[in-house]
């Protein structure tokens, strides 16, 4: 174990970052669309309804594994059928908004859970003074929403960094793919899966401690 | 002096929810600086009423104007309407993630209807009327639920609204706590503000209303001065209502 820590110790880190990379890119962008469709599903407008719900399910409905596959290979391959040759996207291209696509529709149902969580008189009171919907939504509710949300988002954050292990399929350099590697040079399956094994539980403990700490801390104004 | 102005104009108001109809065709009008108490039994449809007049439930059918705005027309914009008339809960709703004082300030600010020093000042002197300055640094959770009244009502008095609305005020208070908000409501009956009020505190309709508006079933039964409705009801329903509250 410590010969495998000794020679691959720097491509492991470096394939770790890679993974931090991938999830927090991930992560940002699924914000913004869980945030899309979350506020799609909240709010009065039938079709948007319609829309954030089909999103969702869509999404939940199918293994990251194969949304992965479809966006790497199946949309490159669409693209050349109507005529342009050489798009491409990279693996960590693909990655990104695969996960932050199957991400994204967990965090849209975090997101419209945490509005819900608001009492109506919040949005009522808000409407009462004459502030209009949005700024009622944006200054009022998702400020009181964002406190309830926040230990499902760390949990998702969690979620979404061991789902990056998944991408290894398409080839990206992250930490389970150099594993895989390593494993396959050095025929040392047991020591270097530990090893992985080791990476990933610390910074997720790691992760989960320091968001709890956050979490108290917005908490204490409540 | 009574100014003879007409400031709400109600007619023929009706509420559906879903097959439930709340409100059966309700018309009044209300005059600029008069004090109207709704009265009825519950589920009569009164804050239903109240709160069609805002537009927090649209109106199924009928047409409501409040200051010459035609509220229940879909060009109005309600935003602006709403500005000019305040609106106290049953459960007060003040925003728990903000200070006494950001509660006051946040509409005149975010509608820029005044700067930031300007409506620090104005909130602070709405917090004096209410009797709670000491609290404007305070969170609502802070304070005891006569205070967040009063807190409330500085609040919907911050856009210098020409009608306040009060659903049900006091009902959700213990009632020691009761008379500390009637108190201010008192004062703002004084400064001739319009006001609309649901309640179930009689003496307080009494003492400070012009007029007494009793409902039953979505539907006007009877009004009248306070003296005339509580001393001599001519309808059953009114006699009915009455005998049980007072």
């Amino acid at each position: 174990m410590i010969a495998i820590v000794q020679t691959y110790g720097s491509m492991l880190l470096g394939a770790l970052g890679k993974t931090l990379l991938l999830t927090l890119l991930s992560l940002v962008f699924a914000m913004i669309v869980g945030m899309i469709f979350a506020l799609m599903n909240v709010g009065k407008n039938r079709a948007f309804n319609l829309m954030g719900t089909v999103y969702v399910d869509a999404v939940r409905g199918v293994p990251l594994i194969v949304l992965a596959y479809f966006i790497y290979f199946g949309i490159p391959a669409g693209i050349k059928m109507i005529g342009i040759q050489d798009f491409r996207l990279t693996a960590l291209q693909a990655g990104t908004i695969a996960l932050a696509m199957n991400c994204g529709a967990y965090m849209a149902e975090i997101i419209r859970a945490g509005i819900e969580s608001v009492d109506k008189g919040q949005m009522e009171a808000s409407r009462s003074l004459g502030l209009t919907y949005g700024k009622s939504m944006l200054l009022v509710v998702l400020p009181q929403a964002i406190r309830t949300m926040i230990p499902s988002i760390i949990n998702q954050f969690i979620i979404t960094l061991k789902d990056t292990s998944i991408l290894s399929v398409i080839g990206f350099p992250e930490l389970t793919n150099m594993g895989k590697t390593i494993s396959g040079n050095t025929f040392k399956s047991l020591e270097t899966w530990a090893v992985v094994g080791v990476m990933y539980m610390v910074v997720i403990v790691t992760l989960s401690k320091v968001a709890k700490r956050v979490e108290r801390r917005v908490n204490r104004g409540r | 002096m009574v100014d003879n102005r007409t400031i709400i104009h109600v007619e023929n108001l009706k509420k559906d929810f879903g097959k439930l109809e709340v409100l059966k065709g309700m018309s009044i009008d209300i005059e600029e600086g008069e004090v109207v108490v709704l009265l009825g039994p519950s589920g009569s449809g009164k804050s239903t009423f109240l709160r069609c007049l805002n537009q927090l439930e649209h109106a199924t059918a009928g047409t409501i104007v409040i200051d010459g705005n035609t509220v229940t027309d879909k060009h109005t914009d309600i935003n602006k309407v709403r500005e000019e008339i305040g609106m106290v809960f049953q459960h007060f709703n003040l925003f728990p993630h903000k200070t006494v004082l950001e509660n006051i300030m946040l509409a005149p600010v975010e509608l820029k209807r005044m700067k930031k020093e300007e409506a620090k000042e104005k909130g602070m002197k709405l917090l004096k009327r209410v009797g709670l300055e000491a609290k404007a640094d305070a969170y609502p959770s802070q304070l005891s639920g006569g205070q967040k009244q009063r807190v409330a009502i500085a609040r919907a008095l911050a856009m210098n609204p020409a009608i306040m609305l009060f659903d049900e005020p006091t009902s959700a208070l213990d009632p020691e706590m009761v008379g500390e908000v009637l108190n201010v409501m008192q004062e703002l009956v004084s400064d001739g503000m319009t006001m609309v009020i649901v309640t179930h505190e009689i003496g307080f309709a009494r003492e400070v209303s012009d007029r007494v508006v009793f409902m039953d079933d979505g539907a006007i039964v009877e009004q009248g001065r306070p003296d005339e409705i509580f001393n001599n009801p001519k309808e059953t329903r009114t006699i009915d209502f009455l005998k049980k509250v007072l």
